[in-house]
């Protein structure tokens, strides 16, 4: 008679002191894993739900200016650091993680159109109503100097954009043309136009840092090498664009967010038709702006939210909406890809989670 | 050591493999190729081990490189019934015209599965235990062997997992084992309710709960258990403090726990099959089967079904979600009196009144085959790797091998015991059956019944307190609700085509036409004012005309063929009743075949 009992030796599964881990033998039969379809089912569930149990993603607002806010940038090198630009031409630094606003400069009469700051980020450049361009000095100045900026250009039209090369000393800025300017010179090295008025927002390619596009009032969005003397390629939409974005990490998409409530990804290589089309915002589309990963964008609209959408989805992921929240005029996404940043009609900055349930800061 | 030796170092030959190193790209003031090689020669060869240098021009000779061919390339062979054990369903195949986004989600969906298969199997290697076995010698009938001689062949540990408990003032015993097979109860007619830690003889509880105890049952852990006493339904801790009295439950026959979705089935005298939610305390169902007395239960642990068993023969098939039953099969000529269904939910074994056992594969309802016992079973149970015991009156035979297709003449092992037996069941893991008879209690070890290997994430018998409190927790996180029990448990990942016909056909219904219909068939047009509208009418009439035609003919063409097939039948039906002489007289109701 041959026998054999099963009989196992509790050595080999219980752990040996109570310093170790403990033993997890695993056996992946199925057989010993019935319902698995349904238990997939109910985790997935509990996981969506937990999700927006823990959905809380507004974290702080900044207030202090004293009129509606019509530009926001970032400091190139440091993520505690962002500029603001108003409608009464005052440009504020502020200070992130204490909330704090550092500095206030009068920078224009009128609007502050746009604001760019350099890619060193030891200075930041100011466009306004009163047809100049100003740079200026990203420390303050010290107890008791006047602050003054570092150089001052007057241009003979109204300036609607500004957008730093991100390797060389130049800088590009919008209005009735689009022009390159080099920092030591006081009028442009170059000048596009192909046929519209005026010129919305100018953008340069973080990658292929010759190449920048611009968003026309004819409704069409041009493209430009600054090392060509005419303009590269054009499109032509149903409605105007407002702003466009390049897509940091694939950089031959760009995003621009349209009047006609949507926002299109082109690829520049192939303009004929946008990528994806991205629907849902209710009102007109006024700023957009990616993430440093190249997944997502961030939206900004008339109609009082901001949506955060995937790159290659055609809707939003994600709405953030207050009813303080009026006008969202522009956003950013912060550069460690975590927050984003919202500046609205009624005078407030919104810091927001890019991800609303994500457990930020000390476990 | 003595120094380098001058042939070592001018000598072409190189200790690092040719195919190693990147040739730099030739210059055009080079003339030759040798050149350069020589040049990294020199500088490698002085960075060289000195000591193992002229071991190495010893060895190797001119023609053999340091790499070796691999004599078994590639990736190594998973044998194809492994690869089968771990499949789940078929591979999907894309319709040609769907979307390329669809076809790609789809193939990386598909490559992703086949890879976790490949894995799994691969694992299957490393399962650290073997399955038990019994061989008799060669004129040795398996079922002769007793437990004794088993107890004394094999190991202390396993010898001493055969012995008897002798309660014989309480009642033939119903018995329970928990889910990691570590704790045992067991629940005397008379009152007798005890839970013992059946491997260390430990005793977490005995009490007498002075009333008719018909079944017992452990919930989800050992800490609680269920008593269906006369009245009502117990519940008691595993110290013996009686947690709830639920008196909605009353009257109740027999018992069963689903362990998945923390839900107590429970049959009753009068007809009711109740459900009760452990993790929160409700009753979820209530259903009236009305068919009498159910006393006959098991669970399908496949997909979570009851099977009653009736008096007339019957087996029926319920869930929680409806009123009437999922399934009702006709199984034997008398009453039902035992059933039990295996763990893969593919085969159910039921014994009945007409002393017949017989096996059917459930997914398709037939019956593979059946087998007649000289008495009924009036106990049957499955272990986890399909042998199945019987037992009549007050013996319990084991059979191997029965869920295959062709009936078992012999029992693989058989125990006499000395009272009449009221329950069995199989201990998880272990190659022990436990029976609970009017003396007691008995425990007969069954060498090959328990699987031999656990997934410690599922049920783990030697967890510590910690890694029970994590895994309660994590399993109520996963609590399957109610709802979702049918008889086919993947049926949430199947596409509803069901709901996807209703909708199209509303949409048809709302719009007057229907969007997806293919393209119908569009005459060409044709110059000289030969595609006028009444030509281009003339020219789609007669296409229509001809698929009518052929839908016409295909339809006949089938009725045909079936009308011949029944004929068939009929004929040799015919020929195979009684024949007598005065046949050739009669009227033949179909025409003869010549």
């Amino acid at each position: 008679m041959k026998v054999k009992v099963l009989s196992r030796n509790p050595d080999d599964y219980v752990r040996e002191t109570t310093r170790d881990i403990q033993r997890v033998p695993r056996n992946y039969d199925p057989t010993l894993h019935p319902f698995e379809v349904a238990r997939e089912y109910t985790r997935a569930l509990n996981a969506t739900k937990l999700e927006k149990v823990f959905a809380k993603p507004f974290v702080a607002a900044l207030d202090g200016h004293r009129d509606g806010i019509s530009c926001i940038t970032k400091h190139n090198k440091s993520l505690s650091t962002v500029l603001s630009g108003a409608c009464d031409g005052e440009v504020k630094v502020w200070n992130l993680p204490k909330r704090q606003c550092l500095r206030t400069v009068q920078a224009h009469e009128g609007f502050v159109r746009g604001i760019c700051s350099r890619f060193c980020g030891t200075s930041f450049f100011t466009i306004g109503d009163d047809k100049t361009i100003k740079q200026w000095n990203m420390e303050a100045p010290e107890y008791g100097v006047r602050e003054e900026p570092l150089n001052m250009i007057l241009g003979k039209t109204v300036f609607t954009g500004i957008d730093h090369n991100q390797r060389q000393a130049t800088f590009a800025t919008c209005g009735q043309s689009v022009d390159i300017w080099d920092e030591q010179r006081s009028s442009p090295i170059r000048s596009f136009s192909w046929g519209a008025d005026s010129f919305s927002c100018v953008r340069f390619n973080p990658v292929e840092t010759d190449l920048l596009a611009s968003c026309a009032s004819d409704r069409s969005i041009v493209l430009y090498d600054t090392r060509e003397s005419a303009p590269l390629r054009k499109v032509v939409m149903r409605l105007r664009s407002n702003t466009l974005c390049w897509n940091p990490m694939e950089a031959y998409y760009f995003t621009c967010a349209n009047e006609d409530y949507n926002l299109y990804t082109y690829d520049m290589r192939y303009l004929d038709l946008p990528v994806i089309v991205h629907k849902d915002h209710v009102s007109a589309v006024l700023d957009v702006d990616y993430s440093p990963t190249g997944q997502e964008f961030v939206s900004a609209s008339f109609d009082r939210t901001i949506r955060i959408f995937p790159k290659d989805k055609g809707h939003s992921r994600e709405v953030y909406h207050t009813k303080r929240m009026q006008h969202v005029i522009c956003v950013r996404w912060s550069a460690d890809s975590k927050y984003v940043l919202s500046g609205s009609d009624e005078m407030n900055i919104r810091l927001w989670k890019a991800n609303a349930s994500e457990k930020l800061g000390l476990v | 050591m003595a120094a380098l030796t001058p042939e070592v170092l001018t000598s072409n030959v190189t200790h690092v493999g040719k195919m190693n190193k990147k040739k730099p790209p030739k210059r055009y003031w080079e003339e030759t190729d040798e050149k350069r090689p020589e040049e990294e020669q020199g500088t490698t060869r002085r960075k060289q081990n000195k000591s193992t240098a002229k071991v190495r021009s010893s060895k190797w000779k001119n023609d053999e490189t340091l790499e070796k061919e691999d004599p078994f390339p590639g990736e190594a062979p998973i044998p194809k019934k492994k690869l089968q054990k771990f499949m789940r369903g078929k591979k999907y195949n894309v319709h040609a015209e769907a979307n390329q986004k669809v076809k790609e989600a789809i193939m990386s969906s598909e490559a992703m599965t086949e890879f976790a298969q490949k894995q799994a199997a691969r694992y299957d290697l490393l399962l650290p235990e073997d399955a038990g076995f019994l061989e008799g010698d060669e004129d040795e009938d398996t079922n002769t062997i007793s437990q004794d001689d088993i107890a004394d062949a094999v190991d202390i540990t396993s010898g001493s997992k055969y012995f008897n408990l002798h309660l014989s003032q309480f009642g033939p015993y119903r018995l329970d084992y928990s889910r990691t097979g570590r704790h045992l109860l067991v629940g005397g007619k008379k009152g007798h309710v005890a839970c013992i830690n059946w491997q260390s003889k430990d005793l977490m509880c005995e009490m007498n709960v002075m009333e008719t105890v018909n079944d017992v049952k452990w919930l989800h852990t050992e800490a609680m258990f269920a008593v269906a006493q006369k009245k009502w339904l117990y519940i008691y801790d595993s110290k013996g403090v009686e947690l709830h009295c639920v008196k909605k439950f009353n009257d109740l026959l027999r018992m069963q726990f689903l362990p998945y979705h923390f839900l107590l089935a429970t049959t009753s005298a009068t007809g009711f099959l109740q459900y009760l939610d452990v993790s929160i305390g409700k009753e979820v169902a209530a259903i009236c089967t009305k068919m009498g007395r159910l006393d006959v239960m098991s669970q399908n642990p496949h997909n979570a079904v009851i099977h009653l068993g009736h008096s007339n023969g019957t087996v029926s098939l319920w869930s929680p979600i409806q009123k009437e039953p999922l399934v009702k099969m006709l199984c034997h000529r008398g009453a039902v009196r035992s059933l039990t269904v295996d763990k893969t939910g593919t085969y159910m074994v039921t014994s009945g009144l007409d002393r017949k056992l017989k096996v059917y594969d459930i997914r398709a309802f037939k019956t593979l085959h059946s087998c007649v016992l000289p008495a009924g079973a009036s106990c049957l149970s499955l272990s986890q790797r399909g042998l199945l015991s019987a037992a009549t009156g007050d013996i319990v035979q084991v059979y191997q091998n029965i869920l295959g297709s062709s009936p078992v003449s012999k029992p693989y092992m058989a125990h006499r015991l000395r009272g009449q037996i009221w329950g069995l069941a199989y201990c998880p893991f272990e190659d022990v059956l436990g029976i609970g008879h009017g003396e007691g209690f008995t425990s007969m070890i069954v060498p090959g019944a328990g699987e031999p290997n656990f997934d410690a994430l599922d049920t783990n018998p030697f967890r510590s307190s910690k890694q029970r409190q994590e895994w309660e927790v994590k399993a109520l996180l996963e609590k399957v609700q109610p709802e979702l029990i049918c008889l086919d448990p993947g049926q949430l990942s199947k596409v509803d085509l069901v709901s996807f016909e209703q909708k199209h056909k509303e949409r048809i219904a709302a719009l007057g036409f229907d969007p997806m219909e293919k393209d119908r068939f569009k005459p060409r047009k044709k110059t000289k004012g030969r595609s006028s509208a009444g030509n281009i009418e003339k020219i789609k009439r007669k296409v229509a005309y001809e698929d009518q035609r052929d839908e016409i003919r295909q339809s006949i063409e089938e009725r045909t063929e079936r009308e011949k097939e029944l004929t068939q039948k009929s004929m040799e039906k015919e020929d195979l009743g009684n024949k007598s002489t005065l046949d050739r007289f009669k009227k033949r109701k179909y025409p003869q075949q010549q």
